[in-house]
């Protein structure tokens, strides 16, 4: 399906995490990207929607979302379960000590 | 036109056609479900005798990709590409460069046994290439029984020495023991890529030991789901289950002799998100007979099945012909009649 091109990720992620069948995966995604099955396969309009959404491109922008901050995005806008993501928020959470504290 | 073995060969349009239907009437008979319809079998003719050396789907029909042992084909592998690149370089090159939907990462001696004693490194890499990239990561291996036999180095006695010997209660005791041992296997190796993060597990080539392989997949698919709550993808070695044992039971089906669709009901149940159904290719007959074969099993699955069908296609399976630099000509029709005759949810 194109990948970081288009939504191919995105309609993966809905297949693995959601167990749906191709066409209601693909139904998933355009509703989530609020877009129709057209926008969802056309590179072009793709590229500037992920980069609108900052949930990265299979192109490497300076300043873009990359890698675990992209997949957060996806999480969030595409309300998939991303166990890496989880795990970081996990990591990152302060845990009350002052950067000053000694 | 090509045979089984990659040989190019002549055909009239008039022969292809006779062979799709020859292909799909004996798929249907052996594994009891319906023939293809006319106008499936014309469709798939329609595919092969494209003139184009690729052939391509409709914008909307695409569908996506999962992989298996993927990195390791243009990794450092002498029987693969052996370009010398990192897990996260090839990752990297996947999903930016080739457009991959997902990827796996794995390791050469791709299954479950060699793996647990590595797991812990192979969970660190797979970490960093998390934090790096976008797609949706599986962890790939194969079950893989018959390497917990002693004849290949494992523990237990081979089945097949004792059958010979006329000791079939053993045999069977064998292998349950065995798969005992993958299903904790599969279970550890799950529970740690699990802590690194990973978007799921792929067993690969399951049943590829028989009954007993399969048996121990299931119970491993259904204690990583539970424990997990992982993603699994359960690709298949071939399109029946062998009867190594015979009498191994899962929720009340006997595994020996299963065909697609009825592996992938039960793949279902254990709770795997994708099931890959695998049709071998036949060598001596043509590529137009293996696909209207193939085709046959895999729609059958894909109706009866509940999760996203994936099907396996690659060399030797779902009719592409058994060679290492798979033919391009082949490998689009192939898939084109997956999606388009089988609608399948994936490759």
């Amino acid at each position: 399906m194109g990948g970081l091109r288009t939504a191919g990720d995105l309609v993966a992620r809905a297949q693995m995490t959601k167990k749906l069948k191709i066409a209601e995966a693909k139904t998933y995604v355009t509703k989530r990207l609020g877009i129709d099955l057209e926008i969802m396969t056309d590179e072009c309009a793709m590229r500037e929607l992920r980069e609108k959404l900052d949930i990265g491109s299979a192109l490497s922008t300076v300043g873009r979302a990359k890698g675990i901050a992209a997949k957060a995005k996806i999480a969030k806008i595409c309300d998939f379960e991303i166990d890496c993501v989880k795990k970081f928020f996990e990591k990152t959470k302060s845990n009350g000590a002052s950067s000053t504290s000694a | 036109m090509r045979i089984g073995s990659g040989r190019l060969i002549k055909m009239t349009r008039e022969q292809i056609k006779d062979d799709v239907q020859s292909g799909a009437n004996e798929a249907a008979e052996k594994a009891h479900i319906s023939e293809l319809s006319s106008s499936d079998l014309d469709q798939i003719t329609e595919i092969m005798v494209e003139p184009t050396l690729t052939v391509g789907l409709e914008p909307g029909r695409e569908v996506a990709l999962t992989t298996d042992g993927s990195y390791m084909k243009y990794g450092g592998i002498a029987r693969y590409g052996g370009v010398p690149m990192s897990k996260e370089q090839a990752l990297w090159t996947s999903e930016r460069v080739l457009g991959f939907d997902t990827m796996d990462l794995g390791t050469t001696d791709y299954s479950i046994k060699p793996v647990k004693s590595i797991i812990i490194d192979e969970a660190v890499e797979l970490e960093n290439c998390q934090l790096l990239s976008i797609v949706p990561l599986f962890y790939g291996a194969m079950p893989n029984l018959g390497i917990y036999y002693q004849s290949l180095g494992g523990k237990w006695p081979s089945p097949v020495d004792l059958l010979k010997k006329g000791k079939i209660a053993e045999a069977k005791e064998t292998q349950e023991n065995a798969a005992q041992d993958l299903t904790t296997d599969i279970t550890y190796v799950a529970r740690i890529i699990h802590q690194a993060g990973a978007d799921g597990i792929n067993l690969d080539t399951t049943g590829a030991a028989g009954d007993a392989e399969f048996y121990a997949t299931l119970q491993g698919v259904e204690n990583v789901v539970r424990e997990t709550g992982m993603a699994v993808e359960v690709g298949m070695s071939g399109e029946m289950i062998q009867g190594m044992h015979m009498e191994l039971m899962y929720k009340n089906k006997r595994l020996a002799g299963l065909w697609p669709h009825e592996q992938g009901k039960l793949v279902a149940e254990a709770g795997a998100s994708i099931f890959g159904p695998t049709v071998n290719t036949r060598v001596g007959k043509s590529f137009p007979w293996n696909v209207g074969y193939s085709v046959t099993l895999v729609k059958k699955c894909v109706e009866e099945t509940p999760i996203p069908i994936h099907v396996n296609m690659g060399m030797g399976v779902c009719g592409i012909p058994m060679v290492e630099t798979v033919p391009v000509e082949c490998a689009s029709r192939a898939a084109k009649a997956m999606v388009t005759v089988a609608d399948v949810d994936g490759i």
